[in-house]
Order: C-alpha cells, then sequence, then structure tokens
C-alpha cells in the first residue's frame, strides 16, 4: 500500500539535490499516468485527430508548395530577398498551427472534466494537486508539439528538395523554442481561464483573454522575421517565458481541490456580479459604530490608495523616462527638414488652429478631458488582456512623441521656452494624474497574479476594480478636468505672451 | 476509524454542515441520511480532504484530515455522488488506471478488476466502452472503483440509487460483506428500507446539523414510542379492550383485533396470552406491525 504515497527510500535521502532528483522523477512518473489516460482518449476523439493531422501533413505541403512558387516567381525579377525571408516566416507558421491546439485541448481536459464531474474522483486518490496539474498540462502540450515538430519536418523537407533549403541551426532552435513556449504559454493560460469557469462553453469564452493577446505574439513575430530581425526573436522568446512562467505560478496556486469542486456551483451571474462590485466601489461600513464622515470615507477609500500605489506608479514612471530617451534618440537619428515646418507667422495662425482642433470653451476642456480618458482606459482595457502590460505601452507612448518633438523644435533651431510653456503649465497636473491612473489600472491587470491569500483570482480581480473605479472617479478625473481647464483657457494666453516676448 | 469533531462547513453565505461530531468503529455502517442540500456530500467531501473544514477535525483510518490528506485518501474507497466514468474507455481500461493511482501493481490490479467485477455481474461488460454501458452498470464500476485498493474505509454516497432490484441486493449483499471483514463504512441513501437493513446506526441530519441518531431501532423507539403489537381474535373483542388496557395500552381496535403498545413486549405478551386464554378468548395471531423508518425520518425531518 505504500507504493502510492512519496516512498519513504526518497524522503529519506541524506543529499538535497538527489532527493530533489528523484522527487521529480516520481512525481513525474505519477503525472504520466494522467498524461497517458488523457493522450490516449484523445487519439479515440477524431473531431481533434482530424484538425491536427491536416494541420500537420496537409498544410506544410501546401506552405511549401507555395514557398517554392514564390521563391521561383520572385526570382525571375533578383528579388530573391522575399523569398529567403518568406521561408522562415512559414517556417514559423507551420510550426504554430498545430499547436494552436493545445489551448483547445487544454480547455478540454481542466473545463471539462470539471464539467462532466469527473474531476472528483481523480481528486480522491493520494495524487498530489501539482502531479495532477503537471500531468494534464503534459497531456496537452506534448501531442501538439509533437504535430508541430512533424509539420515542421515535413515542410523542411519539402523546402530542400524543392528550392534545396537548408535552415540554419540557430533560426531551428529559435522556431521550436518559440513554438514549444507558445505552447506552454496557452495550456498555462487556459488553467487560469478554466479556473474561472464552469463549463467548456465559459471557458471557451474566457479563452479570447489568450488568444487575443497570442495573435497579436504572433503577428509581432511574423514582422520581426520579414525584418530579419531575428535575435530581437530571443527578446520576444524571453518575455514569453516569464509570462508563462507567472502563469504557471497562478494556475498551480488556482488548481487545488478545494476550489476545483468549490465553485461548481458558482455560475457567471452578470447582474449578482454588477450590484457586489457596485456595494465594493461604494464601501459602505454596516456597522453603524464604524459609519464614516464623507471626508472620512474619500480618505480611506481613495486618497490612501495613492501611496500603495508607488510601485506600478515607479514602473510607469521609468517606462516613461526611457520613452521619452528613446522620442528624442529617433529625433536625433530622423530629422525633419526645415522646410517641411512651416514657423513663420505661427503666432497669427495659432489661434485659428487651436479652434479648428476644437480646443476652446468648455467643449474644449470636455473634449481634452474625454482624450485623456480614452487613452487611459483603452490602456487598461489591452491591460487587462496583458497583465497590466499594455498599460504600461500606452503610457508610454505620448512621451516618446514628446521627445521626439522637443528634439526636432530644438535641433530646428526653435526657442524650446514656448514648448515649455505650452506643456508645463497643465502637466504639472495632468502627469501625475495619468500617472496615478495607469498605476491603478497595471494593478489591475496585474491583480490576477497574485491575489490576497484569502481570496480567490476572480475575488482578488473585483477588489482591484472597485478600487481602480473608485480612485478614477473621485480623484484622476478631477485632477484631468483641472489640467484641461488649464490647458485650454490658460495655456494660450501664457504661449501667446511669451511668443510676443520673443 | 472514522472520528469528527465539531466539523463544519461554511460556503461563502450558507452553513452546509454545522458541527457534525461522528464516529464509527470498524466492521460499523453508518448511515447517514437527509433530505436534498443537508449536507451529507459535504460531510463525505471533507473526510476525503476534499474540501477543507472551516471549523473543527476529522480523523479518517487513523490519519487527520487536513495534515495529512494524502495518507487519507490512500486508505479511503469512495464513491462519489457524481460516477465521473471516462465513456470512451473500456472498463477494464479505466479500472488499471485508477489502479496505477491507487499504486497497485499491474498483474494485481488486473486481477482484482477481474474479481470485484465478477462479484458484481459486470465480467462481460469489461471489455466494453463504458459509453455503452446503462446507468445501473456505471454504478457499479464507480463502486467497483471504490474497492479496488481495498480500503479499509468505505464512504458510499448513494451507492444503489441507480439500480434494479437484484442488482440493489448484490451490491447491499457486498455491503454486509465488507463490514464483515471490519471494515468502517458511511453510507448515504434516500433508501431507508435499504438504511435499515445495513445500518447498524443512522444519523439523521438537517440543514447541516444532525437532529437524530442511533440505532434503527432506538430511534423508532425513541420517536415512534414502544413497539405496535396486533392480536386477532377468533370471534368478537366485546369486552376484552377493557380487560387488556390494565395491561398493556391500547392503540386503536376493531370488530376482531386490538392493536396495543407495551414497552416491553417480552415480559406483557406471555402474560397477556395466558390470561386471554384463561378467559376463553381464541387468539388467532400476535405479531408485531413494522413502523417504519420512514415514519421516523419525516418525523425528524418535518419537526421544527
Ligand atoms: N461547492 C459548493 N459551493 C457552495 N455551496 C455548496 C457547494 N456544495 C454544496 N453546497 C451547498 O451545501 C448544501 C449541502 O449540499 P450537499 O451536496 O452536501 O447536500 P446533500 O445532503 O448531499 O444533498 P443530496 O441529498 O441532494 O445529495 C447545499 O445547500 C448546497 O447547495
Ligand atoms: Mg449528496
Amino acid at each position: 500500500m505504500q507504493t502510492m504515497l512519496t516512498p519513504t527510500s526518497i524522503e529519506e535521502t541524506r543529499s538535497p539535490f538527489v532527493r530533489w532528483l528523484l522527487l521529480t522523477r516520481w512525481n513525474l512518473a505519477r503525472a504520466l499516468i494522467i498524461t497517458r489516460r488523457e493522450v490516449t482518449d484523445m487519439l479515440r476523439d477524431w473531431r481533434i485527430l482530424a484538425p491536427i493531422f491536416i494541420l500537420t501533413v496537409v498544410f506544410p505541403f501546401i506552405a511549401n508548395w507555395g514557398a517554392g512558387r514564390i521563391v521561383n516567381y520572385v526570382e525571375q525579377f533578383e528579388a530573391a530577398i522575399i523569398g529567403e525571408r518568406l521561408i522562415p516566416f512559414l517556417l514559423l507558421v507551420v510550426g504554430f498551427f498545430p499547436i494552436s491546439f493545445s489551448l483547445i485541448i487544454a480547455l478540454e481536459s481542466f473545463a471539462g472534466e470539471k464539467e462532466r464531474r469527473s474531476l472528483e474522483p481523480l481528486l480522491d486518490t493520494p495524487l498530489t494537486d501539482l502531479q495532477l496539474y503537471i500531468g494534464k498540462i503534459l497531456a496537452s502540450v506534448v501531442p501538439p508539439l509533437a504535430a508541430s515538430a512533424l509539420g515542421i519536418t515535413v515542410y523542411l523537407v519539402g523546402v530542400f528538395i524543392s528550392v534545396d533549403y537548408r535552415p540554419p541551426l540557430i533560426l531551428l532552435v529559435q522556431v521550436f523554442s518559440l513554438t514549444a513556449m507558445q505552447a506552454i504559454l496557452m495550456v498555462a493560460g487556459a488553467v487560469v481561464v478554466s479556473s474561472q469557469a464552469t463549463s467548456v462553453r465559459a471557458a471557451n469564452l474566457l479563452a479570447s483573454f489568450i488568444i487575443i493577446p497570442v495573435a497579436f505574439l504572433i503577428q509581432l513575430e511574423a514582422f520581426i522575421m520579414f525584418l530579419a530581425a531575428y535575435s530581437v526573436l530571443w527578446w520576444v522568446l524571453l518575455g514569453i517565458v516569464v509570462i508563462t512562467v507567472v502563469l504557471l505560478r497562478m494556475g498551480v496556486r488556482s488548481f487545488n481541490r478545494e476550489e476545483l469542486l468549490g465553485r461548481d456551483i458558482d455560475e457567471l451571474d452578470l447582474y449578482k456580479g454588477m450590484r457586489r462590485l457596485g456595494a465594493m466601489i461604494v464601501a459602505k461600513r454596516d456597522d453603524p459604530a464604524q459609519r464614516r464622515s464623507p471626508w472620512a470615507w474619500y480618505r480611506d477609500e481613495v486618497l490612501a490608495q495613492v501611496p500603495r500605489l508607488w510601485m506600478p506608479a515607479l514602473l510607469t514612471l521609468v517606462s516613461m523616462g526611457i520613452s521619452l530617451v528613446v522620442g528624442i534618440q529617433y529625433a536625433e537619428q530622423f530629422p525633419i527638414p526645415e522646410e517641411m515646418v512651416a514657423v513663420e507667422d505661427w503666432e497669427e495662425q495659432f489661434p485659428t488652429l487651436l479652434g479648428e482642433a476644437g480646443l476652446t470653451g468648455v467643449g474644449g476642456v470636455v473634449r481634452v478631458v474625454f482624450q485623456n480618458a480614452r487613452a487611459i482606459l483603452i490602456g487598461g482595457g489591452l491591460g487587462m488582456f496583458t497583465l497590466g502590460i499594455g498599460m504600461v505601452l500606452v503610457a508610454m507612448l505620448p512621451f516618446g512623441i514628446i521627445g521626439f518633438v522637443f528634439a526636432q523644435v530644438s535641433t530646428l533651431g526653435i526657442d524650446p521656452s514656448l514648448l515649455y510653456a505650452a506643456l508645463i503649465p497643465h502637466s504639472i497636473i495632468e502627469i501625475p494624474a495619468i500617472l496615478l491612473a495607469s498605476a491603478a489600472f497595471i494593478r489591475l491587470g496585474a491583480s490576477v497574479i497574485a491575489p490576497p491569500p484569502d481570496k480567490t483570482i476572480g475575488q482578488g480581480w473585483m477588489v482591484a476594480l472597485a478600487d481602480t473605479i473608485r480612485l478614477s472617479v473621485g480623484l484622476v478625473l478631477p485632477l484631468f478636468i483641472i489640467a484641461a481647464v488649464i490647458e485650454v483657457f490658460i495655456t494660450p494666453q501664457i504661449v501667446l505672451s511669451q511668443a510676443a516676448g520673443l | 476509524m472514522i472520528e469528527t469533531n465539531g466539523l463544519t462547513k461554511q460556503f461563502d453565505d450558507l452553513l452546509a454542515v454545522d458541527s457534525v461530531t461522528l464516529q464509527v468503529e470498524p466492521g460499523e455502517v453508518l448511515a447517514l441520511l437527509g433530505p436534498n442540500g443537508a449536507g451529507k456530500t459535504t460531510t463525505v467531501r471533507m473526510l476525503t480532504s476534499i474540501l477543507k473544514p472551516t471549523a473543527g477535525s476529522a480523523s479518517v483510518a487513523g490519519y487527520d484530515v487536513v495534515k495529512h490528506a494524502q495518507q487519507v485518501r490512500a486508505h479511503v474507497g469512495i464513491l462519489t455522488e457524481a460516477h465521473g466514468l471516462y465513456l470512451r474507455q473500456a472498463g477494464r481500461e479505466y479500472l488499471d488506471f485508477y489502479g496505477a493511482l491507487y499504486g497497485i501493481e499491474a498483474g494485481q490490479r488486473a486481477r482484482r478488476a477481474e474479481r470485484l467485477t465478477e462479484r458484481f455481474g459486470l465480467l462481460e461488460a469489461l471489455d466494453r466502452r463504458i459509453g455503452e454501458y446503462s446507468k445501473g452498470m456505471r454504478q457499479k464500476l464507480a463502486l467497483v472503483r471504490a474497492l479496488l485498493h481495498d480500503p479499509p474505509v468505505l464512504l458510499l454516497d448513494e451507492p444503489t440509487s441507480a439500480m434494479d432490484p437484484h442488482s440493489a441486493r448484490q451490491v447491499r449483499d457486498a455491503i454486509k460483506d465488507l463490514r464483515g471483514d471490519g471494515r468502517c463504512i458511511i453510507l448515504t441513501t434516500h433508501n431507508l428500507n435499504e438504511a435499515e437493513e445495513l445500518a447498524d446506526r443512522i444519523a439523521i441530519i438537517r440543514k447541516g446539523t444532525i437532529v437524530a441518531r442511533g440505532t434503527p431501532l432506538e430511534l423508532k423507539a425513541r420517536l415512534l414510542g414502544p413497539p405496535l403489537l396486533e392480536v386477532r381474535f377468533g370471534g368478537e373483542v366485546n369486552g376484552l379492550v377493557e380487560n387488556m388496557a390494565d395491561l398493556v395500552e391500547i392503540d386503536s381496535h376493531g370488530h376482531n383485533w386490538v392493536r396495543y403498545r407495551t414497552p416491553e413486549p417480552s415480559r406483557t405478551n406471555p402474560i397477556l396470552i395466558k390470561q386471554l386464554a384463561a378467559e376463553g378468548v381464541d387468539v388467532v395471531t400476535l405479531s408485531e406491525v413494522s413502523q417504519s423508518l420512514e415514519e421516523v425520518y419525516l418525523r425528524v425531518v418535518n419537526e421544527n
């Protein structure tokens, strides 16, 4: 009977390293029992098998035929470079198609077992949570990856025969590591998504949180490959590894017996969710003895958040700084020719320009506030799919542009004091507001990584969302309004008087 | 073997199990009865360390369910409410898979699987896909899975709910044998005859609390009063009832029968029969009117 628990021989091993090795082997052996069953099951399901087969064997043929034709075609025009870039790119695509199935298999393996209630007997066995988790991850990753390797081989043999193409070894290593990491990334994401869903259908809906970022990622990789900036792919790989590790950690956390069964009657109830969120935003104390004055409420629930946001705020600030420097460097590399910038008599044109841009009067204020809010919401929205990274990028962008413009203006010999006059007054308010908003949305996006110990991922996210909404409405929005008033009513005066003084 | 102390489980805003204290010895069957949603399954899940108790403690087969969850699971066979079989697998593959998870060596798990399925009349179906099994066959297979690793403790959540009478009989016989081997068994069921037949002790649970417990006889005596007996006579009852009322408590009577209660039938019945014979009354039958556990159950569950 002892064999099912960790063998005592392992626990008694002296050397920690040897013990770790033995334990890993033991865990793996246990996990593989699960993997074997799931893979066998999968091999009996033609709904999964047939598409994988097509993508693995048939598609590489088509890709290879197409690549051959195009290579021969462009060679007539001595544009061989297109062909050269195309073959590695198709290599990536051929490798990626089969692994896209890892997502489907994983959703089926995690959410499907939950839905069919076949998880409970498994949880009743002496298998540890980790063994079960590893077994299921392997079952979702290994078959698609094998199919992917097969597809790549078919494709490479094909291009070797048809156009005598031999891939550099390093490219093969890159494509294969990218493919493998993306498979693990999607599966790790699928586990997290499945932990929040009670049915395969719901999990599939939530899976867009995985599909959309991965689709962007593939496009990015394709772009990089067309530029032949192959060394950049290593950085992409590193990024994927980091995110995958984060997702795997989240997965292990949400993959425990209590949560897997504890939520089997918990359905997505939008109305109830909204009401709960509303209550969390208002943050009213139930106990009458603890009721607070409006000011005390504002201090506790809004202002008190500010110091807690120092870390994401610092991150945003540093990113903005980097972006500014990059913008300046770009301006030095790509100076705008002087004659393209009409600097004559701009003082006369300035008010008309402002009017055309709609930056006058109350309407102007509304417009400026709206634009700022929109940028934050877009960043926050992207951040939700990307653990907060999208928000950082959106916050960086304007500073890159500002840096670029500044540098251009100063190389053109225009007195930058005008730009200072145009930017500084409202920025004093606006930049802290952007910083706060970005920090809050980054925290929201990242809140799923590490929910408080007594909360599930969903609950932790709700708390962060309520905090973010409270901060946005209670502090960021008023700051935006003040900044916009300054920008529309005061800044033009300053700029004009400054210009007159020149 | 199984011991719980103030076991409690709180879901978000629902107290599903409220300080349940139980004790089941080896060779004993405890039936856990109660209406839908009473907390039976939740209790069983805490005993296999799937759900963590919010408060209280439990030990199963000598292991604490929180601290030694893995050992607990290794020593418990559990028939879950939802059987969760893999329909694309054959019965044999399924049992082999679970056998491996329980760490049984390959040859032995094949032998055990055959022996157990034979006992439940499932051997012929062993190589068919589970998807083709009927409801009752699936339940039997799940039961075989629970017994595969020869566990000293069994937790059976509604073991016969989907079975035909013959299969249910087989399963009940098997449970009796298992008890005979000195195993410790908790059984939840909605079939009160089954509970009465199998259980050494019964616990009735309502809204998470145990509201009545004891042997079937104790429960009946406590809730339905002393046993009810019926005498049938050869002729008319006439004045007999008044005479009998000195000795026993009359429940009801008709023209040739009387129903009465007595706390000590073994003492009062012989006296009564002698008395009646002395009076020249012909006693045709004297029998105990069976009072069902169902009545006990309904009374317990409905009272506030
Ligand atoms: N994972 C869960 N999350 C929240 N509530 C739950 C969960 N599981 C069970 N409950 C609730 O706990 C209560 C007890 O459920 P349980 O399944 O233990 O009842 P039961 O006695 O087994 O009922 P039945 O006879 O219908 O099988 C029910 O009200 C149920 O809704
Ligand atoms: Mg139940």
